[in-house]
């Protein structure tokens, strides 16, 4: 039953992506690509390319792009209505607790503990697209002829034009597939 | 509030769908854009109360940009309204992937496209990579070591040990919790 399977997962992803955009990425990577192999890494990291250079939630995009792969458009419905029930729910009961008792110590309490966890999270998605993108069969080895030199050199240039000249993020990735495609064509 | 129900309705949707469909650069922004309107520009809602909702917004599970409708549309229309700015919030987002994904093969199988997409792998591991060092720094400068604690365990724990992160996330939530619950009773009893 595979519209079942899509409506789980990402009903757990909705439910437990804590700390915004970036934060539900190790889950869907964990139910997509770990759990499932509905997507292989390649195409995970490729998702995750689209949705930064498109408008929206990284996890609806993900719900509509993997659904739709999966199971058509009513996957693609389906998984979205998955992943934003919890929300949905979870929400409209804090905004009526809140309008009601307006005390939200104990509910920024628990997010202030759990900021430190998404970051990791976050850093281990991180370092997965990365593997995928230096290594050249996406598995991570020393020897020389499996890095992708070009990549590694994207990588490091991108991060100076970020940190260092505080350049647009969508400017930064579009800047490194240009390099890229002009690498393709002239090698 | 004078206007009437429908017209609140109306409104609440076609500005969700407008910003959902023009804001790039995640959650964060666009919560901002949603107190810019409702608070600067129409006046249905109080600054400090926007603030509060925000909060909610942020510390549920779920995209901030669907949970900050979703606080916004309660606020204004109760539960039609969450439900019309829900999904003023995910049609946008939903277009765009279905026709991405519909030509995703044809897409994927030309070699220029590919590299691009190879060569945008490099760039938004930087961008991830410089986030997490934001965040990460924000949380080490704190010298709260608990914090620090929770970073690097979550790490090795998800990483190595291949630790489903839900389980990380709900233990992490439930010693948040129990900490902050203990500490408000602390300052209480002072």
């Amino acid at each position: 039953m595979i519209y079942l399977q899509l409506f789980l997962s990402f009903l757990q992803i909705g439910c437990f992506s804590f700390g915004g955009g970036y934060a539900a990425m190790p889950l869907i990577q964990e139910q997509v690509v770990i759990r499932h192999s509905w997507l292989t890494m390649d195409s995970f990291s490729n998702l995750v390319t689209i949705a930064e250079m498109t408008p929206g939630p990284i996890a609806v995009n993900a719900a509509t792009f993997v659904g739709t792969q999966i199971a058509g458009p009513l996957g693609a419905i389906i998984a979205t209505v998955g992943c934003i029930l919890p929300s949905c729910i979870f929400v409209t009961l804090l905004a009526f607790i809140y309008t009601k008792y307006r005390n939200l110590a104990v509910l920024q309490g628990t997010l202030a503990s759990l900021r430190p966890a998404v970051v990791s999270m976050i850093a281990k998605a991180g370092v997965s697209i990365l593997i995928s993108a230096f290594f050249v069969n996406g598995v991570f080895s020393l020897a020389l002829e499996n890095i992708s030199v070009r990549m590694v050199i994207y990588f490091a240039a991108s991060l100076v034009m970020l940190r260092k000249f505080k350049m647009n993020p969508i400017l930064v990735m579009v800047l490194c597939g240009v390099c890229e495609v002009a690498a393709y064509a002239i090698l | 509030m004078q206007e009437k129900k429908s017209t609140i309705l109306r409104k609440l949707f076609f500005s969700t769908l407008y910003l959902s469909a023009f804001t790039f650069g995640g959650g964060y922004v666009i919560v901002t854009l949603l107190k810019n309107k409702f608070v600067d520009q129409y006046h249905w809602i109080d600054e400090e109360e926007m603030l509060d909702l925000v909060a909610i917004a942020q510390s549920s599970p779920g995209a901030i940009a669907v949970n900050g409708a979703i606080v916004v549309g309660y606020k204004l229309g109760g539960i039609p309204g969450v439900l019309v700015s829900v999904l003023g919030a995910i049609i946008p987002p939903m277009l765009i992937l279905s026709v991405i994904s519909f030509i995703y093969d044809i897409f994927i199988a030309n070699p220029y496209v590919r590299s691009m997409l190879n060569g945008m792998k490099a760039g938004v591991g930087a961008v991830i990579m410089s986030v997490v060092y934001d965040m990460g720094s924000t949380i080490v400068k704190k010298k709260d070591w608990i914090q620090i604690v929770i970073m690097i365990l979550s790490f090795i724990l998800c990483y190595f040990c291949k630790v489903n992160v839900i389980y990380i996330i709900l233990v992490v939530a439930a010693f948040g919790a129990v900490r902050t619950i203990l500490s408000e009773r602390g300052k209480k009893n002072e």
